[in-house]
Order: structure tokens, then C-alpha cells, then sequence
């Protein structure tokens, strides 16, 4: 089941990369680097059960740090949604080569 | 069983996280995401980390899961049913290089097969028989993590004042 689960890990990492790469609405993007980080947990989980414990104490600072940074990364969405009235990234051009 | 049990919800968990890509409104991605959620602790059950399940339903799918959906509510965008997926070559692209990404990674797996019981599989299960479900991770977090942990503290507090000053209004 280790294989398994490490497998179904890069597949939805994979997914999550690919959301990241093609979806333009920001939320939508922000959900897809969620989902690459739970990708990462699931693969933490299923390494901790060949090398200990600490594999399980990792997901829980990744969740914090996932936590942190939905909370950071949504309020710079609602304060970019305030200037430009929408949240297509597309329409984000001021830093932008 | 067990295995049964882990190929279904591994199948409901790749089936969401397709929806999540996939689905026109954001709030029908956020839905998708909340079913990947959900069997990926299922999953962490059979793994056997109980506690680290019911952090990802209680602090993911309840907490950060729901402060998207505020979001999504307050800027109003739940009815944005607009595709909008990057089209043309830089997809198609991205699709074939991503692909070949899962291939190799799925082939490095499958070919060196990890047979159970593992050495770090009977040391959880006798951490669980010894301190239970809670005591097994908060032996490690307290003792050998103890500054991670605590960095960890100040790193949410960094993270609350930086979205207070960020999402305020007016600002400066």
C-alpha cells in the first residue's frame, strides 16, 4: 500500500502542477497549490511508514504553513480585487515582462 | 479490505482533484477539493496516522476550505462560469511535460515495490499501542521538534498581522 500511496501522490502533485499551469482564475490556482501540498503530505505519510514517526510531524508543519499561507495568500487576492475588479491573472500586467 | 477500501477512496481523491482543474466555477473546484480532502484522510487512516486525519478534516476541509469559500463569496464570483484554462500550445505543452513527469515518477515507484511490515511501520504501530493516536505525534512535536514548534507559533503570528495589513482597507 506504501507504493500505492506514493503513486496516487504524484498523480494529484501532477494534477496540481498542471491546475497551477493552465487555470487563470487565482483562487482556482491557490486551490491547485493546496492540492500539491496535500500531495506532499500524503507522500510524507507514506514514507513515515518506512522511516519512523517523523514523516507525521512534517505534515503537521506543512499543514501550519498551508494554513499561513492560505490566510496571506487570499489576503493579497481581496486586495488585488479591490484595484483591478477581478481575479484573472491574466489582467495582472504591472510586473510583468 | 483494507486494499479495496484504499483503491476506492484513491479513486474518489484523482477523481476530485481532475474536478478541481477541471470545473468552471470556483466554487465547483472548491466542492471537488473538499471530496479530494476528505478521502485523502480517509487514506491517512489506513496509513495509520489517525491524528494527522482528523487535523485534515477539522483544519483543511473545515477551516482553510471554508475561509476560500468567504472569499469566494465576498468578491462575488460564484457565478463566474467563464472558462478559463490557458488554451493552445503552452497546454498542450505543459500536458505532455507534466505527463512524462507522472511516468517517470510512477515508474520509479512501481519497480522498487516496498513490501509490509516495514521497520517505520512497526515503530508507529507500537508508538500508537504505547501513547495512542495523539500521544504518538505530540511525543516527537514536544520533545525532539520543540523549536520547529515554536518557530511554527510565530510564523502563524507573522501570518495574522501580514493578512490584517494586507486586506485592510485603505492601508498606508
Amino acid at each position: 500500500m506504501i507504493t500505492e500511496a506514493l503513486v496516487l501522490s504524484a498523480m494529484i502533485f501532477v494534477l496540481g502542477t498542471f491546475g497551477v499551469l493552465v487555470r487563470r482564475n487565482a483562487i482556482i490556482m491557490f486551490l491547485c497549490i493546496e492540492l500539491q501540498l496535500n500531495a506532499v503530505n500524503l507522500a510524507f505519510i507514506a514514507f513515515s511508514r518506512l522511516m519512523g514517526i517523523d514523516g507525521q510531524v512534517f505534515v503537521f508543519f506543512v499543514m501550519t504553513v498551508a494554513a499561513a499561507e492560505a490566510a496571506v495568500g487570499l489576503a493579497i487576492i481581496i486586495s488585488v480585487f479591490r484595484h483591478y475588479e477581478t481575479v484573472n491573472v491574466d489582467n495582472f500586467k504591472l510586473l510583468r515582462w | 479490505m483494507i486494499e479495496v477500501l484504499f483503491y476506492v477512496f484513491a479513486a474518489v481523491a484523482l477523481g476530485g482533484a481532475l474536478g478541481v482543474v477541471w470545473a468552471k466555477s470556483p466554487v465547483g473546484s472548491l466542492l471537488y477539493m473538499v471530496a479530494t480532502l476528505a478521502s485523502l484522510a480517509c487514506i491517512f487512516v489506513l496509513l495509520e496516522a489517525h491524528f494527522l486525519a482528523a487535523i485534515q478534516v477539522i483544519v483543511y476541509a473545515g477551516a482553510i476550505m471554508v475561509l476560500f469559500l468567504f472569499v469566494i463569496m465576498l468578491l462575488n464570483l460564484g457565478h463566474d462560469y467563464q472558462r478559463d484554462l490557458k488554451g493552445g500550445a503552452f497546454s498542450l505543452l505543459s500536458f505532455v511535460i507534466i505527463g512524462l513527469m507522472a511516468g517517470v515518477l510512477v515508474r520509479q515507484f512501481g519497480e522498487n515495490a516496498i513490501t509490509e511490515p516495514t521497520a517505520g511501520g512497526r515503530a508507529i504501530d507500537a508508538a500508537l499501542a504505547q501513547h495512542g493516536a495523539v500521544g504518538a505525534i505530540a511525543q516527537p512535536l514536544y520533545t525532539t521538534y520543540v523549536v520547529p514548534f515554536e518557530i511554527t507559533g510565530v510564523l502563524l503570528l507573522v501570518a495574522i498581522v501580514g493578512a490584517l495589513v494586507l486586506a485592510k482597507k485603505g492601508g498606508r
